[in-house]
């Protein structure tokens, strides 16, 4: 029997493993899907990882491969390729005890068992929201796709959707995919958002959207969707204070591809089968404070429990999580958590999340502005805070309203020499002949780059072709351009 | 001559379908002619999926002989086939005193149909079977024989058995005329011309265009569109019968109802439209909400995960228009609602129409009427074990939502008639029909027809040809 089984080997199973195996656990096995760790952080191969945990920019598997590595060190035992299919509880022989908890599971190499464990950590993540939760009117061509599964298409298996991109919603993954769509030769025509005010991090508006010249339509929506087959336009209208669609304000966009970039929902189908509560309107696991689920002995961490803005908060509550089932498993927890159910009524324990919190739509900075900056002001990007600047072009670039130093230095550069990490992928030739069947390999470069050289540099990039997996951090192209940055790689 | 065939049928939708499986229990040369890469692509993909009890159709017509007999036929076809089907009963509810008057003329114009063990029941009973049931229900008309089914399964299981037992399908070939020559009928496609002395029309929306090739015009096409919402499985048990409000001159109303899949799926509206006019509006989608909460007041459209549309093959016609409309020339044309449910004995009857005009037909000794596929996730828990440990394929789980695994999409690739497109693997084992509507499971079947099938990145389809999924590889053309 295991001490704990975690489901899910993203960023959240990682970490609370890692954090179970220190306080003590040593029977730990990550249940994974996929053929390896990682998770969704194997697609997000742009930086601005780390920032909070590791205090330095990382990109998506760069910070994914710190836990693999810390993984494999601590010993903790690993399913890949096998996915959970049923989750349950049995009560202990006598009623005395800790429930004895079982993890039916599948995988090719796997093949069908029925796993037991003290304990479970439910680390699952989340799903994108679809056209059909929001109804959007129109024909149902190729072409519309969700922006994380046009993610994986373009980073992961190099499959590029199309070249006239429109994007509904402003979510982050929509923000970082117009940016990816663009440096691909793609042009991203409009960002669409229902609300009067973005979604996404406002980091990510400034790097992706303003840096390509992309326009961001607040409080407008698609209103229909053309093309049979594949898609060929969609109308976008202005809606009204009770998002109703204004007639008479539609724009007309010839495109081939819409994004949807309209939330994320807690994936928490298995959770039910084990008779744990979620909460209906968000979705989320309903939790104690400990990460502790409603039924005992069972835990959740990440975007299982709520959507997260930011991977280091994941990495945070998970660890919160780990410790948790630790604690749970190495002394009479039990009965510390009938206590806890006790005060259930009287406070100790909290829904997480508000109810109706379904998807966050946090306004980008406090007055809620929708990014229109005046003269001589900007957005530091250096961290997700998003720090409103100005900057005083005629006394030495002298600069307020920053929260921390980099904000001095970020405000003067980008009114003298604004510069960015570029990140991108490299062709993996796969063996044979189908072109098909060639992957991708992150990249980015080591130094920020200036901007007006971006596109410069993804000319090269595009031409490198590998013919062997590279270790982590190869330099492929020393001094790149003569900007003083290597391009290496981001995934071992 | 290699393309002179006894019997040609025009369209693989439901009742191409039947009518090619009723076909191939006799010794013909058959053949049926798609325009699309796939069967089941018109309306019969996008329907209430209900097997009606026979109740709605005016006595005396086609439609209500049809229906009756088809609906009777459905429960062994799918059971033989299988094809996921389930006799869970419908009621016709009413709300004001009239309606209730209505409800008794329905219960007799089903009676006279031939309809099994209708009953009218007070709202107390109604609601008793159906506890979701609005408080305003007066009264409903209770019909034990109506049934729910997955209809692209029920024409792709029918078509693949006329395959198996050796009719011919031709994909992407597109009719653009058809000539008399001699006592032939010369069939013109955008690949071939084939000949025949008997031809089926079964185009759907397009059945009256074919006529008009054949015969001069008799009839008007007047499509009717539908909009549904399909509700995640979690409302799958909001009821369990299917709901109908009292028919009015737009057709039977907007309907509730499970799916054999466990979802819920609501609609449809009623419209006019020029064309084959599939896109979702807004004002239809609200009216079938709307229309919708009326019998049932909990229904949560937040868990909605898809809309679709479809457009009825209605005509100027009120009847199912199934005659010889010149020698040897059957259309099957008109065929809306229910012609879901009556396709088999519509494909029955059109034999009989032939027979008629002169077609010789001899039993098959060697009729295949069995068809079987895994589900894994119907399984046992011992089935599962040994079916993963004889061929692992099937330990690997593609689509989550549904438990789909990546033996079954390539057992499907291996079938008669193997999809083209990721709709074409959906309609066929399932996969993308759950909550995240294929953002997860779409790129691992692309890499399957890339790695499995061969196929180019620019080769792999959403649905139909021209919806390509993919311009090309990053790194290109920029």
């Amino acid at each position: 029997m295991y001490d704990v089984i975690v489901i899910g080997g993203g960023p959240a199973g990682m970490a609370a493993a890692c954090a179970a195996h220190d306080s003590g656990l040593r029977n730990i096995l990550i249940v994974e899907r996929d053929v390896e760790l990682g998770g969704i952080l194997n697609q997000c191969i742009h930086n601005g990882f780390g920032l909070g945990y590791f205090k330095e920019q990382l990109t998506g598997p760069e910070y994914a491969h710190r836990f693999i590595e810390r993984v494999e060190r601590k010993g903790i035992q690993i399913m890949l390729d096998t996915m959970v299919l049923d989750l349950s509880s049995e009560e202990a022989e006598g009623g005395k005890g800790p429930s004895k908890k079982i993890v039916t599971v599948v995988g090719k190499e796997t093949g069908f068992r029925k796993l037991e464990a003290k304990s479970v950590i439910l680390a699952m993540g989340c799903r994108e929201r679809t056209r059909g939760a929001i109804n959007t009117p129109g024909m149902r061509p190729a072409g519309v796709l969700t922006a994380g599964a046009a993610q994986r298409y373009v980073n992961v298996d190099g499959y590029m959707p199309g070249k006239r991109v429109v994007i509904l919603g402003s979510g982050d993954i929509g923000l970082i995919m117009a940016r990816r769509m663009t440096l691909e030769g793609a042009k991203v025509l409009a960002c669409v958002e229902v609300m009067p005010f973005c979604g996404g991090l406002a980091r990510n508006v400034v790097q992706c959207l303003d840096d390509f010249g992309i326009p961001l339509y607040l409080s407008h929506t698609v209103t229909d969707i053309k093309g049979k087959d594949r898609i060929q336009q969609v109308v976008v209208s202005k809606v009204d204070d009770k998002m109703r669609p204004i007639p008479g304000t539609e724009m007309y966009f010839d495109c081939d591809t819409l994004l949807l970039s309209v939330g994320l929902i807690p994936e928490n189908e298995l959770s039910l089968k084990a008779g744990i509560k979620v909460d209906p309107k968000s979705n989320g696991t309903v939790v104690h404070e400990n990460m502790e689920t409603t039924v005992e002995g069972f835990f959740a961490c990440g975007n299982v429990a709520h959507v997260h803005d930011l991977v280091d908060n994941v990495t945070r509550e998970a660890e919160k999580a780990g410790k948790a089932a630790a604690e749970y498993v190495l002394s009479n927890y039990y009965t510390l958590w009938l206590q806890n159910q006790i005060c259930d009524g009287c406070g100790t324990s909290t829904y997480f999340r508000k109810k109706g919190d379904i998807v966050k739509f946090l306004p980008p900075s406090p007055d809620g502005a929708a990014f229109k900056m005046g003269k001589n002001e900007v957005i530091c990007t250096v961290c997700p805070n998003g720090c409103h600047l100005k900057v005083d072009v005629e006394h030495d670039y002298k600069v307020t309203g920053n929260g921390c130093p980099k904000g001095k230095a970020y405000g003067k550069a980008e009114f003298t020499n604004p510069t960015r990490v570029v990140t991108s992928t490299v062709k993996l030739k796969a063996a044979g002949e189908n072109e098909a069947l060639d992957t991708r390999i992150p990249v980015k470069t080591s130094n920020p780059i200036p901007k007006t050289k971006i596109m410069d540099l993804m000319k090269l990039v595009d031409e490198i072709e590998l013919t062997e997996r590279p270790e982590i951090g190869t330099v492929l192209i020393r001094d790149v351009l003569g900007l003083d940055s290597n391009l290496i790689v981001t995934k071992g | 001559m290699d393309n002179k065939y006894d019997v040609l049928v025009i369209g693989c939708g439901v009742i191409g379908a039947a009518t090619a499986f009723e076909l191939s229990k006799y010794d013909l040369k058959a053949a049926v002619i798609e325009r699309g890469n796939d069967v089941s692509l018109g309306t019969t993909k996008a329907n209430s999926a209900i097997i009606h009890a026979g109740y709605d159709p005016e006595s005396g017509t086609l439609m209500a002989k049809l229906n009756v007999r088809g609906s009777e036929m459905a429960a062994d076809i799918c059971e033989k086939l299988d094809v996921p089907y389930r006799r869970n009963g419908a009621m016709v509810v009413a709300f004001t005193d009239d309606e209730v008057q209505t409800l008794k003329g329905l219960y007799t114009r089903g009676t006279v149909n031939g309809v099994k063990g209708l009953r009218v029941l007070t709202g107390e009973e109604a609601k008793e079977r159906e506890p979701g049931l609005s408080s305003e229900v007066k009264g409903a008309l209770y019909a034990p024989t109506s049934a729910i089914v997955s209809p692209w399964e029920y024409c792709l299981a029918m078509a693949e058995t006329a395959v198996i037992n050796g009719t011919e399908l031709m994909l992407n070939t597109e009719v653009t005329a058809i000539e008399r020559e001699g006592d032939l009928w010369k069939v013109i496609t955008n690949k071939d011309e084939y000949f025949a002395p008997y031809v089926v029309n079964a185009a759907g929306v397009d059945a009256i265009s074919v006529h008009n090739m054949a015969a001069p015009q008799k009839y008007v096409s007047k499509p009717r569109r539908g909009e549904y919402f399909l509700l995640d499985k979690a409302e799958g048990s909001r009821t369990d019968h299917t709901i109908f409000q009292c028919p009015n001159e737009d057709g039977k109303g907007v309907l509730v109802t499970p799916t054999v899949h466990g979802n819920l799926l609501v609609g449809p509206n009623s419209e006019n439209v020029e064309w084959d006019d599939t896109a979702n509006t807004t004002a239809g989608l609200n009216f079938v909400r709307e229309k919708a909460k009326k019998s049932i007041p909990g229904i949560m459209f937040n868990k909605s995960i898809r809309n679709f549309a479809g457009v009825r093959a209605t005509t100027d016609c009120k009847d199912f228009i199934i005659e010889e409309a010149a020698p040897g020339f059957i259309d099957c044309a008109g065929i809306c609602s229910p012609g879901l449910s009556a396709a088999p004995a519509i494909g029955e009857y059109a034999v009989e129409l032939l027979e008629m005009s002169g077609l010789k037909t001899v039993q098959k000794e060697n009729f295949v009427y069995e068809r079987k596929r895994i589900r894994f996730n119907e399984l046992s828990d011992e089935e599962k074990a040994e079916l993963v440990k004889e061929d692992p394929s099937y330990g690997r789980v593609i689509c989550r939502c549904e438990t789909v695994t990546e033996g079954e999409i390539l057992e499907c690739f291996r079938r008669p008639i193997p999809p083209v497109s990721i709709d074409g693997v959906k309609r066929r084992v399932g996969t993308g029909m759950g909550r995240c509507q294929g953002g997860f499971c779409g790129p691992r079947i692309s890499e399957l027809f890339v790695e499995d099938k061969g196929y180019k990145v620019t080769e792999v389809l959403q649905d139909r040809a021209g919806s390509e999924m993919f311009v090309g590889k990053t790194k290109e053309g920029r």
